[in-house]
């Protein structure tokens, strides 16, 4: 039988049968027991000419609509952006993407050097000593520093804030029945972290505080005063930011953080429906040999030179097995290959630009919004480029009526914060022009107008 | 060699720039607490695009991949990458979806993660199967942890998880992060699990036993009905390590082995490109007692809508944001409906094959510790040649030399001098040979030219690497 991608012939198949000493392939398989031979599989078509496939996914993602399609304020750690055209034809060259994980450094020094300058640009935006290879997304690299710091600490309790993005506190607290980590969330107080709460929650038995920076709101908290906070209780400070932000935000290691990490997506990667995306976790030096998953390093050969290997291995599962800092074994190398192109493409003056544009649109559109009669600002305090929006009309209609006019106007909030259900999450960046603010206030004005809603 | 980006940096170079804000500006310090707002730039370079592509395309010919070398790499199965994945991937009603579009928008991706569950279900004869974990080890977790809620829920503290002494170490280190205690099994002396050995560990204390099978020396193991029944009489579960997966589709089926759970590495079975490490997939796919702990959410069909449910209440819980790593997913997918269920089949075979192939024309030269059939692939001892004075490092290094990317070695631990090699089904007959005809003239080397073998490799664009300075005084960051 032929099908694509195998290639050899019946021909060579009997040639190599008689090689190997056996009558048929039957022979090769007589360890499997002859009862659990007899099954069908009848869920999976047959098999496609490249042209039939090639119509059918077309078709099938033919019946989706994508962001791209709308004007789309949809943020919330998933975030469409410009990506240079660098970044994807580099991301096409067979070297990098057919490429295996670098155990060998003699035929894998592009992706061992692409990950040192992935780290390097990671350690810099953050203010941090190091930062690893990457990790499999922002929300999974969360329960990771948790168990970071109760490795360093040898306490059992994390405090999480209450305006983490939800899905990473759920990925927090399904991981933590296995070393049987408490997690302990610091409630809010208008949105930013209830300070006082918060001191009394910080006892000698919490291993380390988790905040973001942004927050889940786009609120852009105090740093300092919490570094502050989680350092009195002895506990490690691990900051959740996002990286498009930091060329404009403070570097958290500037105001005290030990662990930063976070999700690089917008660096280069397309949403895509949530993944693959690219993790990122840095830390201070002290605390090197307690990061999960890889790490490269510079070292030089035989010869004098240069070059990069993937070091401090014996903390990993490949070395260690049950005594590992993780279990880890994949890195999302690829998708840190699209922000090391993304970050050294950018450069210093773009990674600015990128904050600031998003920054102050999303401040202009905020005071537009308010200006339309019921709309407001449900969180006080300062923000960055996401806010929440406090909606005269039900979050679920407003939405369905935007999206018919082509906005995708933001995410609600009620399934996550019951007190917000009639508030929605706006995100706006550099994909979002003057002339789409513009619209979606218009829109607004028009569908508070024909609701004959006023101001509250 | 390449210089680092950051050494062709020069001040005042730029190349991509964006739009200008187009609203009225305000000061920072208008928009931000004064604290917050960075006073020192980050570091990142200043080149322009045109040093950019030449540094990275430059970098790229630094590295092998599958497009320009043979991976004869044991258990990590480095098979061909088709280009038809890539563009369906990047297909902009798939990448350019977001996660928290309304389900009205995205019914076809919601279509295309249900009909891969199903297609995944039946390939291993499993009742349903979760597409979050974002990789194989990270699947492993998943399964590990709805083992652990089985348990709970049945009201047993269960505190111990069996390894065979030949499992990937991926198995230990998450069994371990999962709160379990590992206890390893020994192997006979034909490769397989000792049965005996297997009994004398079982007991009410017992969570799970992860195995393969094939195993990570490339045996099936024969007894797995006799185990999976002694696992279930003691009232543990039976985890399968996926990580073997393409030895076996329309050959047996995990879940009618017995398995109570398995994860699947799409990167690997199904053809998505591992990316110099990354990213992978690590579907779990579940019998139907585990059902009820699957994460959330799980994709379902009704009234004529595909659409995500919550509705768990015995769920694990999530264990990813959003669904997993959906742009893999969608080259898996393309990939199953490309080969068809008799693509499938015909690829295991021809990748039992091939590893066959090899292990013939190579037993009269290196030592085979096991000589029944391998399946996908077979483990050989470079003993006879350490006698002589070439460890297998050594000789995976002379590889390079030969235009070949070294195979798995070192692993699995229980066989001395251990390489690990692994064909897959989309090498040809005439890469098999070259390969074939490499080792030989590699084991002669061994015998008249020693100095060849042990200073290799020679042709690669660096020499030996200095390890034990880059672990002892770690440089992992540019003038951080």
């Amino acid at each position: 039988m032929s099908f694509s991608y195998l290639p050899h012939t019946e021909a060579e198949r009997a040639e190599m049968l008689e090689a190997i000493g056996v009558a048929s392939m039957d022979d090769l398989y007589q360890g499997v027991p002859e009862r659990l031979r007899d099954f069908s599989l009848e869920a999976i078509p047959t098999a496609k000419s490249e042209l039939e496939v090639t119509r059918l996914l077309t078709d099938l993602a033919g019946e989706n609509r994508s962001a791209n399609q709308f004007a789309s304020f949809l943020g919330a750690g998933a975030q469409r952006r410009f990506s240079p055209s660098a970044v994807d034809w580099i991301l096409h060259r067979s070297e990098f993407l057919t490429a295996y994980t670098p155990y060998q450094p003699e035929v894998s020094q592009g992706t061992l050097q692409v990950i040192y300058e992935f780290q390097t640009m990671i350690a810099q935006l953050t203010g941090m000593d190091l930062a690893n290879a990457s990790m499999y997304d922002g929300s999974t690299a969360t329960p990771e520093a948790a168990f970071m710091a109760m490795r360093v600490t040898k306490r059992n309790k994390v405090v999480v804030a209450s305006s983490v993005h939800p899905e990473y506190r759920e990925v927090l607290s399904s991981y933590a029945v296995g070393p049987g980590l408490q997690v302990v969330q610091a409630p809010l107080s208008g949105g930013f972290i209830d300070r006082d709460r918060l001191r009394a929650l910080m006892t000698d038995e919490v291993a380390g505080l988790i905040v973001q920076v942004p927050s889940f709101f786009g609120g852009v908290e105090e740093g300092r005063e919490l570094a502050e906070i989680a350092h009195a209780a002895g506990a490690l400070f691990i900051v959740i930011a996002d990286p498009t932000t930091l060329g404009v935000l403070e570097a958290p290691g500037a105001y005290g953080a030990d662990i930063v990490i976070g999700e690089a997506q917008a660096f280069g990667n397309p949403v895509s429906f949530g993944g693959p995306y690219v993790g990122y976790m840095a830390c201070r030096d002290k605390l090197s040999r307690q990061l999960p998953g890889r790490i490269v390093g510079a070292t030089v050969d035989s010869r004098g030179q240069r070059c990069f290997t993937l070091t401090l291995q014996t903390r990993e599962q490949h070395i260690r097995r049950e005594k590992a800092t993780s279990n880890i074994c994949s890195n999302q190398a690829l998708n840190a290959l699209a922000a090391t192109v993304y970050m050294e493409v950018m450069g210093k003056e773009g990674i600015f630009e990128l904050g600031n544009v998003s920054i102050q649109r999303a401040h202009a559109l905020a005071a537009a919004i308010c200006e339309v009669p019921g709309f407001s600002l449900a969180l006080p305090g300062p923000f960055f480029n996401e806010f929440v929006v406090r909606s005269p009309l039900p979050v679920p209609e407003l939405l369905g009526k935007l999206r018919e006019e082509g906005i995708l106007g933001g995410i609600a909030l009620s399934g996550w914060y019951p007190e917000l259900s009639d508030c929605y999450l706006v995100s706006v960046n550099e994909l979002n022009t003057p002339a789409d603010l513009d619209r979606y206030v218009a829109t607004l004005k028009a569908l508070t107008a024909s609701a004959a809603v006023g101001a509250r | 060699m390449e210089a680092l980006i950051f050494e062709k940096s020069t001040t005042g170079h730029r190349e991509a720039k964006l739009p200008a804000a187009g609203v009225a500006e305000k000061p920072l310090s208008e928009l931000l607490p004064a604290g917050m707002i960075r006073k020192e730039a980050p570091a990142l370079p200043e080149v322009t695009e045109l040093d950019v592509m030449r540094h990275f395309n430059r970098l790229s010919q630094l590295n092998y991949s599958i497009d320009t070398n043979f991976y004869p790499l044991g258990s990590c199965t480095m098979k061909y990458n088709p280009k038809v994945n890539e563009l369906a991937a990047r297909l902009d009603g798939f990448s350019g979806l977001h996660p928290y579009q309304p389900a009205e928008t995205t019914q076809g991706a919601l279509k295309l993660l249900h009909d891969l569950e199903k297609m995944l279900a039946n390939l291993t004869g499993m009742e349903r199967v979760t597409l979050q974990p974002a990789a194989g080890a990270h699947g492993e977790f998943t399964g590990i942890l709805m083992i652990r809620a089985y348990h709970e829920a049945r009201g047993q503290q269960r505190t111990k998880v069996l390894v065979p002494d030949s499992a990937h170490g991926t198995n230990p280190a998450t069994a371990a992060l999962a709160g379990y205690e590992v206890v390893s099994i020994a192997s006979n002396d034909r490769g397989l699990v000792d049965v005996d050995d297997l009994r004398a560990h079982l007991g009410p204390d017992v969570a799970a036993l992860m195995m393969t099978n094939p195993n990570t020396l490339g045996l099936f193991e024969e007894d797995i009905l006799e185990i999976a029944e002694l696992v279930h009489e003691t009232g543990a579960l039976l985890y399968y390590d996926g990580a073997n997966l393409n030895a076996i589709m329309g050959a047996v089926r995990p879940g009618d082995m017995g398995f109570d759970v398995m994860h699947l590495n799409l990167h690997k079975t199904m053809s998505t490109p591992h990316g110099g490490g990354g990213p992978g997939a690590g579907p779990v796919a579940v019998s139907k007692r585990l059902v009820p702990y699957l994460p959330t959410p799980t994709v379902e069909f009704a009234e004529g809508q595909y659409f995500l449910s919550f509705d768990r209440p015995e769920s694990i819980g999530r264990v990813r944001a959003f669904f997993g790593n959906f742009g893999v997913l969608v080259r898996a997918y393309t990939y199953m409906v490309t080969m068809g269920r008799d693509g499938l089949t015909q690829a295991s075979r021809d990748a039992v094959l091939n590893a066959n192939y090899i292990k013939a024309k190579l037993e009269d030269l290196f030592e085979v510790p096991h000589d029944q059939p391998c399946m996908h692939e077979f483990v050989l001892s470079g003993d006879r040649q350490k006698a002589k004075g070439a460890n297998t490092m050594a000789m995976a290094k002379r590889l390079i030399d030969y235009g070949f990317h070294p195979p798995t070695v070192y692993f699995p631990l229980i066989v001395h001098e251990s390489m690990m090699i692994e064909p897959t089904e989309t090498e040809s007959k005439a890469t098999l040979d070259k390969f074939i005809a490499a080792m030989r003239a590699i084991a002669n080397e061994v015998e008249t030219e020693l100095e060849v073998v042990t200073g290799a490799p020679h042709t690669s664009p660096i020499g030996k690497v200095d390890e034990v300075t880059a672990a002892r005084k770690p440089n992992l960051c540019w003038s951080c």
